[in-house]
C-alpha cells in the first residue's frame, strides 16, 4: 500500500476553519489525509502543538489563519507569522524538513483555496515520505497535568 | 479504577452520538461502525448513531441519556460546530450538564462532504471522534457571563437600506445614531428618476422617509460624518465618529439657500454625476436631509485664495463659520447595522465601449440624472450637441457576468435597462429606436416579467449578444456621425453593426472602494466577490460573523430596492431583539493568568490587542480583565511560564485532541 501521510490542520475559527467548512458545503473534494483541529486564532498555536503532533506520529502540520489585516482579533495572525518561521528554524535543527510545516492564510470565502492547499500539502508530504518520530512519550496531556501539578 | 485517560482522577462518563444527517454523512461514512469504534474509546459509556441528531428526538436522546446514564461529557459527531454547537450545548444545559462539557466532531463539512472514498471517510470520521472524545475529558465547566446591552443602535449609511433600518429601530422605541458620509442622506436611490417595474418616482417615495429620519425623536442624524474607530463587543460597542467640518453652524442655519445662490464658485456636481454644476457651498440636491449646506473647502475661493466670504456676508443667521474644525464624538451602542451600499462599476475600465472617450456613451447613473426633472437637462434625454437621440443602444452586463471584472450577476441591470428603454420611448418619442443588448434576461421579481412584456410591446428591439465594441469609425454611409455597436446576435449566429445616436452602459454594482477598510474596522469578513460576508448564505443573510453587527442592502451583495428594504427591516428586527433582551450572554472562554505560575515577565502585556492585560505592581503578576478579553489565546501561546490558561482551548485540551486525531 502506498504511503498515506497524516496531516494535522490547525485552523483558526474565523477564517480558515470557516473556509474549510465552505469547501465542505460546496462539496469540494480533497485528500482525506488532512484532519482539522480548531483554535480560536492562529495566534493560539503554541509551537509545542506542532512538536507534539510530530511526536505523536503526524507527517505534516498545516496551520491556517486569516489573511494579514483580516484577523478577527486584529493582530493575532501577525504573531503567528513571526512565531512559525522561528519554529521552522528549530525544526530544521531537529532534522524535520521545512515542507512538513506550512503556515497559510485562508479566508472564510476561500473554500477552493483550502481544497487546493489540502491537496498540495498532502502531495508535498507524500513526496517527503513518512516522518519517523523519536521514541514515543507519555500522553501529552499527562505531561501537562504533571507540569500543572508542579 | 484503571486510570487510562491520563487525568489521574475518576473516569468520566462520555456519551457519543454519531449523526447520519440523512444521507449527508451516512451516504459516505459508515455511521454504525463509527459508533461501534467510539464504544472502544476510554471513558465512553455509550455510543449511538441516529438519523438527525439536531432534530427534537435527537436532542431528547442526549437529554435522556444524560439523566439515565449519568453522562458527564457529551460528544456529537455531525456537522460543523459553527452550525449546531449552540443547539447541542443548549440540550446539554437543559439536562443539567454544563455547556462547556460538550464537544463536537465535524464529520460532515470536514469529512463526508469532501471525500468520496467510503473507507477513508469512515477512517477519518473515527479519528475525528477519537479526537473529540480525548479532548472532552479535559474540558471544564465554564459559566457564561451576562452583560447589559446598551439600548441604542448605530446605522451606518443613509441610503434606502439605512433609512429603513433606522426608522424600524426608532419606531420600536430605541435610540438610533445614523452616520452618513455624504452631506445628505438618500444614497443612490435619491439619484434615481423612476423605479422599476412600477415606475414610481424614486424621490417621491424616498423623500418622505428621509424627512421622517430627520424628524424622528429617536434618531440622531450625523450627516457628513464617518466612523473612524470601533471598539467593544456585542451589546457594548464604543464607536468614534468624525463629524467633518461643514463650515456652517448646524444650530444657526435655517436652510434658506442664500449662500448657495450667491456663491461664485462652480464645480461639477457629484450628485449629478458630473453632468451639472454645483456651488462651492452647496446642498447636493434640493430635498437634501439635513437641509444644511456644506462648504467644499477645496473649491472655496476664500479657503483657496483668502478672499470672497460672500456666503458669510449674505447669511442672515450668521451661520457661516470658517473656523469650524472636524469634531469627534464617542458613542455607546449595543448593535450596529451596516448599510454602506455599493459603487456603480466604472465603465471606463472596459475600454471597448468607449466610455469617457466617445461622446454620447453614458453611464446608467448619468442617464438617471438626465431623466430627472430636477437634473442637469431638466428631464430631457439629450446628446452632447443638445439634440434628442433618434436611436439608443442599451448594453447590459457591463462589468457583470464577465470574468474580466465581476463574475456575479448584479441583479438589477436587466430591469433598469428595460426601464431606460421605456423612458426613452416615453420622453423622446415612440418612434425612437431602442436596442437592448443582453446576455440573458433576468426578470425574476414581482411584476418584472410583465414589465419585460410591456417593453417588448412598446417596440424595443432585443438583441441577444454582448457587444464586442462601440466605435465611431463608420464603414458605410449610414454609419457616418453615429456610434456603431458591433455585436453577435447569438440567437441567429450573425454579426450585426447597429448605428445609434446614444449608448447607455448598464454597469453592474460593485463593492464600495473602501469595503476592505470598513470590514476591518467592524471586524467582519468579505465574500469572494468583495461584498460583506453574511453569517450564513441561506439561514442568516442579515448577520455578520461578528455578534451585534448586522448587514443590510447592497453592501452585502447586489439587490433591488424591495429586497434591500426587506433585508434592512430584518436587520433592524435583529438589532431590536438584541436590545430588547437588555442582557446578553458572552463567551466564557476567556484567558486567565495563574498567579502562582506567573513570573511577572510582562511578555503578555503588550501582546493583547485589546489591552485586557494589566500588571499588578503589588503582586508583580499580570492580570487579565475578563470583561475585555475576547479569548483569542495569543498570550497563552506566548507565556514562557505556561501561566496563562486559554479557557476551553487549554494546552491539555488541544494536545489531547491532536493525540486523538492521530490514533
Amino acid at each position: 500500500m502506498s504511503f498515506e501521510p497524516r496531516i494535522i490542520g490547525i485552523l483558526c475559527n474565523w477564517c480558515s476553519y470557516t473556509g474549510a467548512d465552505l469547501a465542505g458545503t460546496s462539496r469540494m473534494k480533497y485528500a482525506p489525509n488532512v484532519r482539522i483541529v480548531r483554535v480560536m486564532c492562529s495566534g493560539r498555536v503554541d509551537p509545542t502543538f506542532v512538536l507534539k503532533a510530530f511526536q505523536q506520529g503526524a507527517d505534516g502540520v498545516l496551520i491556517g489563519g486569516c489573511h494579514p489585516g483580516d484577523c478577527h482579533y486584529s493582530t493575532g495572525n501577525y504573531k503567528t507569522a513571526r512565531r512559525i518561521p522561528l519554529l521552522k528554524k528549530m525544526l530544521d535543527q531537529l532534522g524535520i524538513e521545512d515542507g512538513r510545516v506550512r503556515l497559510e492564510w485562508v479566508s472564510a470565502s476561500e473554500g477552493d483555496r483550502f481544497q487546493a492547499l489540502a491537496n498540495e500539502m498532502t502531495e508535498q508530504v507524500r513526496a517527503l515520505g513518512p516522518f519517523r518520530p523519536a521514541a514515543p512519550s507519555k500522553p501529552a496531556a499527562m505531561e501537562v497535568a504533571a507540569l500543572a501539578a508542579g | 479504577m484503571e486510570d487510562n485517560n491520563g487525568k489521574g482522577k475518576t473516569r468520566e462518563r462520555i456519551g457519543v452520538y454519531v449523526c447520519h444527517c440523512g444521507s449527508n454523512i451516512a451516504g459516505v461514512v459508515d455511521c454504525p461502525a463509527v459508533a461501534e469504534y467510539a464504544r472502544s474509546l476510554p471513558d465512553v459509556v455509550l455510543a449511538r448513531d441516529y438519523k438527525y441528531m439536531c432534530s427534537d428526538p435527537g436532542q431528547t436522546l442526549i437529554k435522556d441519556d444524560i439523566k439515565e446514564h449519568g453522562l458527564t461529557r457529551v460528544v456529537v459527531a455531525s456537522c460543523s460546530p459553527r452550525m449546531h454547537e449552540p443547539t447541542f450545548r443548549r440540550a446539554c444545559e437543559q439536562a443539567g450538564l454544563n455547556a462547556y462539557l460538550f464537544e463536537m466532531a465535524n464529520i460532515r463539512e470536514h469529512c463526508s462532504w469532501v471525500t468520496d472514498d467510503k473507507a477513508k471517510a469512515t477512517e477519518k470520521a473515527k479519528a475525528l471522534v477519537s479526537a473529540a472524545v480525548r479532548r472532552v475529558v479535559w474540558q471544564q465547566p465554564l459559566q457564561t457571563r451576562e452583560v447589559p446591552v446598551t439600548p441604542a443602535a448605530m446605522v451606518i449609511g443613509g441610503g434606502v437600506a439605512g433609512i429603513q433600518a433606522a426608522l424600524e429601530i426608532a419606531d420600536a422605541g430605541f435610540k438610533v445614531y445614523m452616520v452618513e458620509r455624504d452631506p445628505s442622506i438618500g444614497g443612490h436611490m435619491a439619484q434615481l428618476d423612476k423605479t422599476f417595474p412600477t415606475l414610481d418616482c424614486s424621490a417621491c417615495i424616498l423623500t418622505p422617509k428621509m424627512v421622517s429620519v430627520s424628524q424622528h425623536p429617536n434618531i440622531e442624524l450625523l450627516a457628513y460624518s464617518e466612523v473612524v474607530d470601533v471598539q467593544g463587543y456585542v451589546g457594548n460597542f464604543k464607536v468614534k465618529v468624525k463629524k467633518k467640518a461643514r463650515y456652517v453652524d448646524e444650530e444657526k442655519c435655517r436652510g434658506c439657500g442664500i449662500c448657495e445662490e450667491k456663491c461664485p464658485g462652480r464645480v461639477p456636481s457629484e450628485f449629478e454625476e458630473g453632468l451639472g454644476k454645483r456651488k462651492a457651498i452647496y446642498r447636493p440636491f434640493p430635498q437634501a436631509v439635513p437641509n444644511i449646506p456644506v462648504l467644499d473647502r477645496d473649491n472655496c475661493l476664500y479657503f483657496q485664495r483668502g478672499r470672497c466670504r460672500v456666503c458669510e456676508r449674505f447669511c442672515d443667521s450668521n451661520a457661516i463659520d470658517y473656523e469650524q474644525e472636524d469634531r469627534f464624538v464617542d458613542l455607546d451602542v449595543g448593535a450596529i447595522v451596516l448599510a454602506t451600499g455599493y459603487d456603480l462599476f466604472d465603465a471606463s475600465a472596459d475600454m471597448r465601449y468607449g466610455y469617457r472617450r466617445l461622446d454620447n456613451v453614458i453611464s446608467a447613473l448619468e442617464f438617471e440624472r438626465m431623466c430627472n426633472a430636477s437634473g442637469p437637462t431638466a428631464g430631457r434625454i439629450l446628446m452632447a450637441n443638445g439634440k434628442e437621440p433618434k436611436s439608443v443602444a442599451i448594453i447590459h452586463c457591463v462589468g457583470s457576468r464577465d470574468t474580466n471584472y465581476h463574475q456575479y450577476c448584479s441583479r438589477v441591470c436587466c430591469m433598469y435597462s428595460m426601464k431606460f428603454a421605456h423612458l426613452v420611448k416615453d420622453r423622446v418619442g415612440h418612434d425612437t429606436k431602442v436596442f437592448e443588448f443582453y446576455t440573458d434576461l433576468r426578470a425574476f421579481g414581482k411584476g418584472y416579467e410583465e414589465f419585460y412584456n410591456r417593453v417588448q410591446e412598446e417596440g424595443v428591439t432585443f438583441v441577444r449578444g454582448r457587444p464586442a465594441e462601440v466605435t465611431d469609425v463608420p464603414e458605410t454611409i449610414d454609419e457616418v456621425g453615429k456610434l456603431i455597436v458591433q455585436a453577435e446576435n447569438t440567437l441567429v449566429s450573425r454579426q450585426v453593426r447597429i448605428p445609434v445616436d446614444m449608448v447607455v452602459l448598464s454597469g453592474g454594482l460593485e463593492p464600495r472602494s473602501d469595503t476592505a477598510e470598513v470590514a476591518r474596522m467592524f471586524n467582519i469578513s468579505r465574500s469572494q466577490d468583495g461584498f460583506f460576508l453574511e453569517r450564513h448564505p441561506k439561514l442568516d443573510p442579515v448577520a455578520s460573523m461578528t455578534d451585534g453587527v448586522f448587514v443590510a442592502g447592497c453592501c452585502q451583495g447586489p439587490k433591488d430596492i424591495p429586497d434591500t428594504v426587506a433585508q434592512a427591516a430584518a436587520a433592524a428586527v435583529r438589532a431590536v431583539g438584541l436590545m430588547n433582551k437588555g442582557k446578553i450572554q458572552v463567551e466564557a472562554a476567556t484567558s486567565m493568568v495563574q498567579a502562582e505560575l506567573c513570573s511577572g515577565c510582562r511578555v503578555c502585556n503588550k501582546l493583547c490587542p485589546y489591552s485586557a492585560i494589566t500588571f499588578d505592581e503589588e503582586k508583580k503578576v499580570s492580570v487579565i480583565n475578563d470583561a475585555v478579553c475576547k479569548g483569542c489565546g495569543v498570550v497563552a501561546a506566548a507565556c514562557p511560564s505556561d501561566a496563562i490558561v486559554s479557557r476551553h482551548f487549554t494546552d491539555a485540551q488541544i494536545l489531547a485532541e491532536i493525540e486523538g486525531v492521530l490514533v
